[in-house]
């Protein structure tokens, strides 16, 4: 069960040679085995996992059985799941139990997956290490002394350890592709609006997409055929015609048109990982794609215009969180004024606090035209400099990462050194556009990730390009010694 | 762009959230790092550029002004940190 693909897996559930409550108490106890060195989970709740695998094998057993039914799947702790702990990785939700269910989770309860567990995250996404969490930091399985990236770094900590077979994420800034390309498997963020962010809770809500991470892109096709449906609870949810992802996984990619930006490859990438990119991008001349050089001349102002972005839209978000209607309430106060600047002081943690200030400042009074006016006119440029980058390429290829993980500590009282890890994830969300990261080599046993970007809608013809390299490769499929 | 010890103060009234003399002094620096990484966008000129709101430009779609939602309170209020019959307690705002 260990290392066998979701399509697998669900062939063996409906052939009956396991059932799913065999297969989810399979994933429990590797969860019991692992999670206290790992710390990838922050809840896991094995009754009401393992009657939900009883309810699946009913289904299976009376023939309405759909691709994920039955399979164990790990929720990134940002989607509510009714009756399940939601906590954001913040002591703000130490103790908020969901009372519905997000979209996301809904559409994999209704085809009877199973929710294996709550996974660690950065306290409200808002970080690339895991570091930032309330519930303490989580372990890359293949260096416990490295991080595992984040925001998504509990879901990635345990889908490189195989604790689930796969998991979901959510993706603000490289909140997916980041912590996939530093754990090693196959991780996709849709384009903005093709998931529904209902019941996610909110960090940038114009940024925000949630989207799968699991070992390999055929696993995640069947994800996102889950994943991605036009939501009414939604405003921004896209009326887009439900697509089947899996269905041309196979096609030839003869003749593609790969852009490479030349300012992915400037100062600030390892060597290392560029040397890994580059051989990749040789794997793909190979199976027959074509080179193109391109240039995103603004891509170096993405870190500034997200910086002013992300914090400005969660600093609104984040009001909600006011110790009265729900989430933690300080103990002692005197008024209501000094209980709500109680509560957020003691409820948020360093990270969240110094972006709500920034979001504050760049919102105040005089201030607005200079960043967020500029932030959102940038923005414009960053999107057109794709759009016109389309025009030569079908698909853009780059590192996902300036390099692999780095060590627990290593950048956390260095905000500006941690930012720059996702200098290659951030444009894409600000254009909106579907952008995944697949394992691409190993560098000092640590996972380099390949970045592929498409234009809107295009995830279908990416998770080909993405399955057509991991037909003739196995870096997908390498697991960290010492977790098997 | 240098923020001072009044910025932070009144940023931090803005946002309510409480921050202590000690944080204060650490927040002076990391948060002067950030804006001065903010600060490389005034490099450009934007003035004839169209600002972007949303990654698709896509408009906001309306429903029918009709109930939609059963009443959800009896989930709902156990969430609250203090709370009696449907109502939310907070400390006395009015004499």
């Amino acid at each position: 069960m260990l290392n066998l693909s979701l399509k697998q897996l669900s062939q063996n559930l409906n052939d009956k040679t396991f059932s799913s409550h065999e297969l989810t108490e399979f994933f429990l106890s590797r969860i019991k085995k692992y999670n206290k060195q790992l710390n990838a989970f922050i809840t896991i709740d094995e009754s009401s996992s393992l009657s939900m695998a009883k309810m699946a094998d009913d289904k299976i057993s009376k023939g309405e059985h759909k691709p994920l039914t039955g399979i164990p799947i790990a929720q990134k702790d940002i989607f509510c799941a009714e009756g399940w702990r939601t906590t954001c990785g913040s002591k703000m939700l130490e103790n908020f139990i969901a009372p519905y269910n997000a979209t996301v989770i809904q559409n994999f309860n209704d085809i009877d997956a199973v929710n294996l567990g709550k996974t660690n995250m950065d306290e409200f996404a808002m970080g690339s290490s895991n570091e930032t969490s309330y519930f303490g930091s989580v372990k890359n399985p293949w260096n416990l002394d490295c991080v595992p990236g984040g925001s998504s770094g509990g879901s990635a900590s345990a889908v490189a350890a195989r604790l689930a077979p796969a998991a979901t994420g959510t993706d603000t800034g490289g909140s997916i592709r980041q912590p996939a390309s530093l754990c090693g498997f196959t991780g996709l963020k849709p384009t903005y609006g093709l998931v529904s962010r209902y019941g996610m809770i909110a960090f940038a809500s114009s940024l925000d997409q949630a989207g799968p991470m699991a070992p390999s892109a055929e696993d995640c096709a069947m994800l996102l055929n889950t994943m991605a449906s036009h939501d009414h609870k939604d405003s921004t949810s896209i009326d887009h015609k439900k697509e089947d992802y899996t269905t041309n996984l196979n096609h030839p990619i003869q003749g593609l048109k790969i852009g490479i930006p030349k300012e992915f490859f400037g100062d600030g990438l390892n060597a290392s990982v560029q040397k890994i990119i580059e051989e990749a991008l040789d794997k793909y001349k190979k199976l027959g794609a074509e080179l193109v050089d391109i240039s995103l001349p603004n891509s170096d102002l993405a870190i500034p215009v997200y910086y002013v972005i992300a914090p400005a839209e969660a600093s609104s978000n984040l009001s909600r969180y006011d110790g009265v209607r729900y989430g933690y309430r300080t103990k002692e106060y005197d008024d209501l004024m000094d209980m709500y600047f109680k509560t957020r002081q003691e409820g948020f943690g360093e990270e969240v606090k110094r972006r709500v200030l920034i979001g504050t400042y760049v919102l105040s009074a005089g201030y607005y035209d200079a960043y967020y006016l500029k932030a959102q006119k940038i923005r414009r440029l960053i999107s057109n400099d794709f759009k016109q980058a389309f025009k030569k390429c079908d698909v853009i290829m780059g590192p996902s990462a300036p390099s692999v993980a780095f060590g627990s500590g290593e950048k956390k009282e260095d905000p500006l050194a941690m930012y720059l890890q996702d200098i290659y994830t951030i444009s894409t969300n600000l254009a909106g556009l579907p952008a995944m990261s697949i394992p691409a080599g190993l560098s000092s046993n640590l996972p380099v990730g390949l970045q592929l970007i498409g234009n809107y809608f295009e995830e279908g013809r990416l998770l080909n390009i993405a399955h057509q390299f991991q037909l003739s490769s196995d870096w997908h499929l390498k697991i960290p010694e010492g977790i098997s | 762009m240098t923020i001072s010890q009044e910025d932070i103060k009144k940023i931090a009234y803005l946002a309510r959230i409480k921050i202590s003399q000690d944080e204060s002094i650490l927040l002076e620096k990391k948060l002067t790092g950030i804006m001065n990484l903010i600060d490389e966008m005034q490099k450009i000129d934007t003035d004839s550029i169209e600002p972007m709101s949303h990654a698709l430009d896509i408009n906001q779609p309306l429903r029918k002004d009709e109930v939609s939602e059963s009443d959800i309170r009896k989930k709902t209020m156990p969430l609250a940190p203090e709370a009696e019959d449907s109502l939310f307690m907070v400390p006395q705002v009015i004499e």
